[in-house]
């Protein structure tokens, strides 16, 4: 569905992606794991079009993304940050973009499971970091898109909260969608990736499951894992 | 566009700055008139009022509005709509609220003053068209200057500088080169370099139509002998058309390679 071909990344001198290859699998959950400044963000930014490659190629569903822009209507983007305009109410807010969509979404269910229906006349401005992330959350998931593409899903999260989010994200992958996450919780990873991508200094340093990864780096778990793999790399930088 | 658009100007009427603004207008147009009780010197000083603050609230908006939407651009930037109706939404939408609010504070007290029986309404109507004019010019230029500056302070000095170099310090380096250079006939170079403010245009504009010639100016008189009254103002309303679309252009060109 997705497809990324030599994708090439500079701001400035700065050279964030370096030109790797990589091909979202459909009904899949993929996590792209990897430490600050890999280019995670910018990867995904990128697939939206909201960063302007250097070089390389991005394709949906077997098109370039730099042809268009209908392609957007088929992601559900959950931002890493999640800011918004602060004099809106959250209810203008998913009215406004329904609006611009032109598409109604279904939020009634997920006010509802993320205890929301108190928010909904709230200025977005005087929410708190974690009902910002609800809201952000509920903003993503109301269309339906075959593809999400979650960066830092769980920040800010409660407890409740974030296993209601896997709860429902594990739902959508039943019904076949199509997930590309990026997150530092790594029992987040074991519990729900079924690929994980491992982002170092630009490049994919590995691609696989998770068992393979532990057992490539011969760790107890994830988190062993990584570690790892980034001491390693500090040792021949150094 | 027309929701972006929409979106835009509803958050920036509603806003108390557009009353404030429209208030403000309304108040020094009832003034003028029921004080002076002359139109075309209350369409003068009115003038002068407009060609100074209509760039400047243009400015100050255009860049606020760019760096306080920010969130709400990159919120739109994942949605299905192409980039350039989200930047030319927002950007007509600010230009449309000011001009609303020009329009509706100086058109008012003049429609009250009984402005459809007198024989100014054409000068009045050129009046509130530069100030749109204006209004659009420099929103376009501050929104740009908005869109290559990531810094706002740096960003917010930038547009001010314009803004203060167009409407003080352009006129004093044209006098100074009049004076430098008074020996040489000069009457081409005074036309050529108030065909680059649009401030400058404006003003010829509405002294061509008034038809004062103690208050046009050397580039008004010049421009006056030069092409003639009518020529003259056409000359001045298409540079200002191009004025105003060229921002546009800029905006367009940057907005579709900028990373967000």
């Amino acid at each position: 569905m997705i497809e990324i071909r030599g994708i090439r990344k500079n701001f400035g001198r700065l050279e964030v992606l370096k030109g790797f290859d990589f091909s979202l699998s459909n009904g899949k959950i993929t996590a792209v794991l990897g430490p600050n400044g890999s280019g995670k963000t910018t990867l995904i930014k990128s697939i939206l079009n909201m960063v302007v490659p250097t070089g390389g190629e991005i394709l949906f569903n077997g098109e370039s993304i730099y042809h268009g822009w209908k392609y957007r209507k088929d992601i559900g983007y959950l931002p890493q940050i999640a800011r918004f305009p602060e004099n809106l109410k959250v209810q203008e807010l998913f009215a406004l973009i329904q609006d611009v969509r032109g598409e109604k979404g279904s939020f009634s269910e997920l006010t509802d499971r993320f205890d929301m229906k108190g928010f909904m006349n709230k200025k977005l401005g005087q929410l708190s970091g974690g009902t910002r992330q609800k809201v952000n959350i509920i903003l993503t998931f109301m269309f339906d898109c075959p593809v999400y593409i979650l960066d830092e899903p769980t920040s800010g999260l409660d407890p409740i909260a974030l296993i209601r989010l896997k709860d429902l994200i594990m739902e959508k992958k039943q019904i076949g969608k199509t997930f590309l996450v990026t997150t530092h919780i790594m029992s987040l990873v074991e519990e729900l990736a079924d690929e994980l991508i491992f982002l170092l200094e630009g490049k994919v340093y590995f691609k696989g499951t998770y068992q393979e990864m532990v057992r490539m780096e011969k760790g107890e778990n994830l988190e062993r894992a990584i570690a790892s793999i980034l001491e390693k790399e500090n040792a021949k930088n150094s | 566009m027309l929701k972006i658009l929409k979106y835009s100007f509803f958050d920036l009427v509603r806003s108390r700055w557009s009353i404030i603004y429209f208030l403000f207008y309304f108040v020094s147009g009832m003034v003028l008139l029921y004080l002076g009780n002359d139109v075309s010197k209350a369409i003068v000083s009115l003038m002068n009022i407009i060609f100074i603050l209509t760039p400047l609230i243009g400015t100050i908006f255009g860049i606020m509005n760019f760096y306080h939407s920010r969130e709400f651009i990159e919120l739109l930037l994942a949605q299905p709509i192409p980039r350039r109706i989200i930047f030319l939404g927002m950007y007509l939408g600010i230009g449309l609220s000011l001009s609303l609010s020009l329009l509706l504070g100086l058109g008012l007290p003049f429609i009250f003053y009984g402005i459809f029986a007198s024989s100014y309404l054409v000068s009045l109507g050129f009046l509130l068209i530069s100030g749109i004019f204006l209004t659009f010019i420099f929103t376009g230029i501050s929104f740009y200057i908005a869109l290559i500056n990531e810094n706002r302070l740096k960003g917010f000095g930038m547009a001010i500088l314009v803004w203060l170099f167009m409407v003080f310090i352009y006129d004093g380096i044209l006098l100074l080169l009049l004076i430098l250079f008074q020996e040489y006939p000069l009457e081409k170079l005074a036309i050529a370099m108030s065909l680059f403010n649009p401030i400058d245009l404006s003003r010829i504009l509405i002294m061509l139509d008034l038809d004062i010639s103690a208050l046009m100016g050397y580039t008004g008189a010049v421009f006056n002998k030069f092409f003639g009254n009518n020529t003259g103002m056409i000359i001045s309303l298409g540079a200002l058309t191009i004025w105003a679309a060229g921002p546009v252009f800029f905006i367009l060109r940057k907005s579709a390679k900028k990373d967000f």
